[in-house]
């Protein structure tokens, strides 16, 4: 503790330059990694309160406070927002960025000028799709043709900027690939490297294979409308299915681009925090690639009701439950470091208990849909909203809080504060499950997705699932607040404070520019925890 | 792109051998590369899909498209792609002037590219063939002017190098950015054959 204090008085950090051109035209791989969160956070609020007027609308059946047509748009706000400038870069763009070279034992990314690039295109494309609000699209997030086609609302600055920031998208995927093939420090063979860096691989993979295609898909929609182009159009021989492939073939590996970073935070985070050497190490590893793989092969789940021949459903349907199997087998692997752990229930620990909960939900819910008879019952039910709630939230999200409490005294050079992090997390976890266990309930009772009135029947759910909503919410607020205070009042950080064996602990907090003194020498993965110190 | 990227890393020598620097931009093009060929992946799937739904249009559509152009066009680029590739060997042997005058036959290769189509898609409104004619013509006209993106594109990146070399940026131990820039180039080309084959030959 005390080295660390020392050698921080002397040696000038990331943060210490000052002033907004240092920040907007910096080439820090740190310092971007701090933007991509800051704009990333408020893009969430931004959405996250489209969703809390989504749900206070619901509170009663028929009109609350809104007329039907602002609730379409209000919905597909929230969605749009959420999926394409929130979570998609959510963990990969901002703790990618700040971790991949301290973690590999490089200076930065091999790339520094495209990253800023990368984050300068992402910012214009948000702009660019949120010029739509002017007169909010109400296709939903997924823009679904021929509605999409037809629809007076402002299609083409949101798909316009999807298609901008897909290319933030792909060249930072490219970025990460080159960086760790080529930046590794001395010795850190790809065995020896942490495991999130595994997850940041697989999903840089997944962003530059999958991403041209929603790229291309989001080009023929919008000629549709400009030029009056029939690909997806039935009334000029086009075909709207066809879309639909188009755009889940992207989609659907996007749930992976948005849930591996996940997995790879919580694989540093359990076993700091049990004071165990991670169990399964190669077959975390390369289920991540796996994942990725397989998962090119899915997305025709999504189409099981849209019409598609019987033998091709039921080859989606078995690959769908075929990703189950590297997934549980992260799974069984976490709990498995957990085991016989001296566990620390320190504020990310309970983020990554939290998460295996929530996720293990989302999964086993994601066979049921991926089941054909099921799916018929439960599709476009309130049944698939509560799913992808507890994958998104429950396991993007969750983690990307897990992250910024982990990483925090690491970025900040300050602590954040244990109890009340504490108390926020258990309004978040607990609002969470009270706003999306009705939806799983009401969804097989037959509430239909996106509507905005339903029958007496469900009002029960729908007062519940409002008031978790609220509870969530304010969870939120607190932990931000909590987070946003210690920025500036919290305790001073050593250098490792979790006593975390991984390289971006051993250097100072937070780190200086060129990340490590010396290039460190690596002779051993970072997991050797338990053993002597 | 990329091609000026690794020039700054605030690095103290631990970054990259020039082999390390050669090696990384290769790797990095090959993967823009891959995401290029994905892009106009979707269109080839259209196009497969509605070429066996629609025989008829397809046959018709070709016959309305003109052979001399398409094939005027197609070897201005193999020439252009011919002259870029001799460019890099002119760098690795030191020949600085030869690299500059061959990257000029190339942007001049790639312009005149540029006012065939021009001549193309004027030729083809003249006649009401638009991108909502049919679905063989959308096609035609998103491929195509997608590629011609993809020209513009290319030659920036070529002019560019152009400038660095005039200010003697590249030697034979240095020329990562015009062995990468003709990479891409390359790539422009051969997406080209690929669309000059499926939309003025098959049928
Ligand atoms: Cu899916």
């Amino acid at each position: 503790m005390a080295d660390g204090t020392m050698v921080e008085a002397v040696r000038p950090t990331y943060l210490d330059r000052k002033g907004f051109l240092s920040w907007a035209l910096t080439l820090d791989h740190k310092r971007l990694g701090i933007m991509y969160l800051v704009t990333i956070m408020v893009f969430f609020l931004f959405a996250g309160i489209m969703g809390m007027l989504v749900r206070l609308e619901l509170l009663t059946p028929g009109k609350t406070v809104m007329g039907p047509d602002t609730y379409n748009q209000i919905f597909t706000i929230h969605g749009a927002v959420m999926i394409f400038i929130v979570i998609v870069p959510g963990i990969s763009a901002t703790f990618g960025n700040f971790l991949i070279p301290l973690m590999i034992g490089a200076r930065d990314v091999i790339f520094p000028r495209l990253n800023l690039f990368s984050y300068w295109i992402y910012v214009g494309g948000a702009l660019i799709a949120l010029v739509s609000l002017l007169h909010p699209i109400d296709t939903g997030w997924t823009f679904y043709t021929p509605y999409s086609i037809r629809t007076g609302t402002s299609v083409i600055p949101i798909t316009f900027g999807v298609f901008v920031m897909g290319f933030s998208s792909i060249l930072t995927g490219l970025n990460f690939i080159v960086t760790i093939h080529k930046l590794r420090a001395p010795g850190m063979n790809w065995h020896r490297m942490p495991l999130f860096i595994w997850a940041a691989y697989s999903t840089a993979v997944i962003q530059v294979l999958a991403t041209p295609v929603i790229a291309i898909t989001l080009l023929l929609l919008i000629a549709e409308r400009v030029f009056g182009i029939g690909f997806f159009d039935p009334a000029k021989g086009g075909d709207p299915i066809l879309f639909q492939h188009f755009f889940w073939f992207y989609s659907h590996p996007v749930v992976y681009i948005m849930i591996l970073p996940a997995f790879g935070v919580i694989s540093e985070i359990i076993p700091v925090f049990s004071r165990k050497p991670i169990f399964g190490y190669k077959a975390i590893a390369y289920s991540s690639i796996a994942i990725a793989l397989i998962g090119f092969l899915v997305w025709g789940h999504h189409l099981f009701v849209s019409g598609m021949a019987g033998w091709v459903a039921k080859v989606f349907s078995f690959l769908t439950f075929l990703v189950a199997i590297p997934t549980a087998i992260k799974v069984w692997n976490w709990l498995a470091t957990m085991y016989r752990g001296s566990i620390d229930l320190k504020t990310p620990m309970l983020y990554a208990l939290g998460f295996l909960f929530l996720f293990t939900i989302a999964g086993l819910t994601g066979l049921f849909l991926g089941t054909l008879a099921i799916n018929v019952h439960l599709h476009d039910t309130y049944f698939v909203v509560a799913h992808f709630h507890y994958t998104m939230m429950g396991g993007t999200i969750m983690m990307l809080f897990a992250a910024m409490h982990f990483w925090f005294p690491k970025m900040i050079g300050k602590m954040y504060g244990e109890a009340v992090a504490k108390i926020a997390f258990a309004l978040i976890f607990i609002g969470f499950n009270l706003t999306f266990i009705p939806q799983f309930i009401m969804g097989m009772e037959g509430m239909p997705r996106r509507y905005y009135d339903y029958l007496p029947q469900y009002h029960y759910q729908h007062v519940l699932s409002s008031i978790g909503a609220l509870v969530l919410g304010v969870g939120i607020l607190v932990m931000l607040i909590n987070l946003i205070y210690c920025i500036f009042k919290g305790e001073k950080a050593p250098s490792n404070p979790f006593g975390s064996k991984s390289w971006e602990w051993q250097t100072t907090s937070p780190p200086p520019t060129e990340n490590f003194e010396e290039i460190p020498q690596v002779t051993d993965w970072t997991y050797g925890y338990g053993k002597k110190n | 792109m990329a091609a000026t990227s690794v020039e700054h890393l605030h690095s103290d020598g631990h970054f990259v051998t020039p082999q390390d620097k050669y090696s990384s931009m290769k790797l990095g093009m090959w993967l823009f590369i891959a995401t290029e060929i994905l892009l106009f992946g979707g269109l080839f799937a259209v196009y497969a899909i509605y070429r066996a739904k629609f025989p008829e249009m397809f046959f018709n559509g070709r016959d309305e498209l003109s052979l001399l152009l398409g094939t005027t066009n197609t070897v201005i680029l193999i020439v252009s792609s011919f002259s870029i590739a001799m460019g890099v060997t002119a760098i690795q042997r030191g020949k600085k002037n030869l690299l500059t005058f061959l990257i000029i036959v190339t942007l001049l290769c790639g312009a005149l590219f540029g006012v065939n189509k021009y001549f193309e898609y004027t030729a083809k409104f003249h006649h009401g063939i638009f991108p909502s004619t049919d679905i063989f013509f959308a096609l035609y006209f998103m491929m195509t002017s997608l590629h011609m993106l993809h020209v513009i594109v290319g030659m920036a990146i070529l002019f560019i190098i152009m400038i660095f070399n005039m200010k003697g940026k590249y030697s034979p131990s240095n020329y990562t950015a015009p062995e990468v820039g003709a990479l891409y180039w390359h790539l422009v080309d051969v997406i080209w054959i690929y669309l000059f084959g499926l939309l003025y030959l098959v049928a």
